[in-house]
């Protein structure tokens, strides 16, 4: 698995010029694996979707090395599917490897069988055949899961992966989490529940807009930090002037 | 003997009979898959908006050159496609979701293309194009019908795979660099030219009868994808099939007659189908897993 890291420089991504992620430098180094935490409108999901390239920075840049965009596994956090499409939980899977057949390869026996070892390793073995529908919202985040194993990406994003799922998906989805750590991929995921980051997440990214602590767990998360974290001011100020710590042009 | 001449004889006595009868097994060819598409897709309403919205280019072509399939059909064509542009423009820029502004768009339209048959034709005219006639499918209108058939079938087989995906998961397809826009309007496309090809024997206002009604009746009787749109097919053969010979007997027009003969099915299955009213009305024991 070659690894791969992404470091951000002095990164600003905005909504109507408002920042949502404001002047953010700092590098998630290959082979790490790095939470994402702070408060809601902190600004955690508007970073990692511009690490998968869905948002543009309004300043600042993302460098993602001579990683190209498709080998990065991205699991959104209310992903736009459509669950009542009539597909099976097998194709699903299979979706994982567009990368290599793309709209018109036929998929070779080892891609079928890679996608059964997906499947059994989130533990959904003879589900193949099951419709996306009927699935239960722990089942189908697995089924997501499995499908980024057949991504076989060496850079997965992740965005709230366990809200609404239950313990035990939870706890079988963290360890896929950590083989994926332990092979070497680079792994980023937001989260919520600053035990299980202390738990299972060497790094974390501490951010309220602004990053307020990265790097080691255990010092990131110290109370001090995450005081000044919640004291963010959520509210949109309309006299905000623009940004002076950098080039950003005012229009 | 009373089946043969209801069901056979029409068709070996008349010629034109014979050719309406070509076209809408074509048309339910085509009509079938993309109509389950659209279906999937939540656009049956957006379609419905773009039958209405290929009466103004057809009524166009009407002006140029009467009633003649080509000329009205490639007016259908380009003002179908712009419409389908302009209201996918207009809602990508404004807050207008994109279903008030396909409604603007083919009322619009609509109003256009009966003011431009009525200026310069009789009402009878107006008729045929808002509810077609099968009296005025010649062979050049049949070459047509299934030149846009075996389109239809090459186009999705080609983009099979990437419209599915595009369907099911639009922000995954986009992750891993897939031109889902490019697959949205080549299935646009797909839906006008089934649209066009349906209004000669469906007339404009019910063109889309042949998508929506037999997808919705495949609705009730299969869950994998590839049944719904071999169910979706025969019923709008059947439909176009029974249609015809209703319109004969009865001496209405076609396209009415069609589309009401698909709705049959539509009540049936709702009625009957797999996961229809009377199959859940009924007492079931459940299993033990």
């Amino acid at each position: 698995m070659s690894a791969a890291s992404i470091s951000l420089d002095d990164l600003t991504v905005t909504y109507e010029r408002r920042p949502a992620v404001h002047h953010i430098s700092g590098c998630f180094d290959a082979g790490s694996l790095t939470a994402i935490v702070g408060p809601n409108g902190a600004g955690k999901s508007t970073l990692i979707k511009t690490i998968a390239g869905t948002l543009k920075p309004a300043a600042g840049r993302v460098d993602r090395g001579n990683l190209a965009l498709r080998n990065l596994g991205y699991l959104p956090q209310a992903a736009e599917i459509d669950r009542s499409f009539p597909l099976n939980v097998v194709d699903t899977v299979l979706m994982g490897a567009w990368r290599s057949i793309g709209a018109f390869r036929g998929v070779s026996r080892e891609q079928a069988r890679q996608a059964q070892e997906a499947l059994i390793a989130v533990g959904l073995e003879g589900f193949e055949d099951r419709s996306v529908g009927s699935l239960s919202s722990g089942q189908f985040q697995r089924v997501l899961f499995a499908r980024l194993l057949m991504q076989n990406a060496s850079v997965i994003l992740l965005d709230e992966p366990f809200t609404a799922i239950d313990a035990r998906t939870t706890q079988d989805l963290l360890k896929l989490i950590r083989d994926w750590h332990g092979q070497g991929r680079t792994v980023i995921a937001v989260l919520h529940d600053i035990e299980q980051v202390r738990k299972h997440f060497p790094n974390t990214l501490l951010m309220a807009r602004e990053a307020i602590a990265w790097g080691d767990t255990a010092t990131v998360l110290h109370a001090d930090n995450l005081r000044r974290a919640r004291n963010m001011a959520e509210y949109w100020s309309d006299d905000a002037t623009p940004c002076d710590m950098n080039e950003e042009q005012p229009s | 003997m009373m089946l043969y001449q209801m069901v056979v004889q029409p068709f070996v006595e008349f010629g034109f009979m014979r050719r309406a009868l070509v076209a809408c097994l074509a048309l339910g060819i085509g009509s079938g898959p993309v109509g389950v598409l659209l279906m999937l897709r939540r656009m049956s309403l957006v379609g419905d908006a773009m039958s209405h919205a290929v009466l103004p280019g057809a009524a166009v072509g009407f002006l140029f050159a009467g009633l003649s399939l080509p000329a009205m059909g490639f007016g259908g064509l380009i003002a179908g496609l712009l419409v389908a542009l302009l209201a996918g423009l207009v809602s990508r820029f404004t807050t207008l979701r994109e279903d008030a502004s396909f409604a603007s768009f083919y009322l619009t339209s609509l109003a256009a293309g009966v003011l431009i048959v009525s200026l310069h034709g009789s009402s009878v005219d107006l008729l045929h194009v808002l509810f077609g006639t099968i009296l005025a499918i010649d062979s050049q209108a049949i070459f047509m019908v299934g030149g846009i058939a075996s389109f239809t079938l090459i186009v999705l087989a080609l983009i099979y795979r990437p419209l599915i995906l595009e369907c099911f998961d639009p922000g995954f397809l986009r992750a891993v660099g897939g031109k889902g826009s490019l697959y949205h309007v080549l299935f646009l496309l797909l839906v006008v030219l089934n649209l066009v090809a349906g209004f000669q024997a469906l007339g404009t206002l019910m063109a889309v009868g042949m998508m929506i009604i037999p997808a919705t009746v495949s609705r009730f009787w299969a869950t994998s994808l590839s049944a719904l749109m071999i169910i979706s097919t025969v019923v709008a053969t059947l439909s176009g099939f029974i249609g015809l010979i209703v319109s004969f007997h009865a001496g209405v027009a076609s396209g009415p007659a069609i589309v009401l003969t698909a709705s049959a099915f539509y009540v049936i299955s709702l009625l009957f189908g797999r996961s229809g009213i009377v199959r859940r009305l009924l007492p079931k024991t459940h299993l033990t897993h």
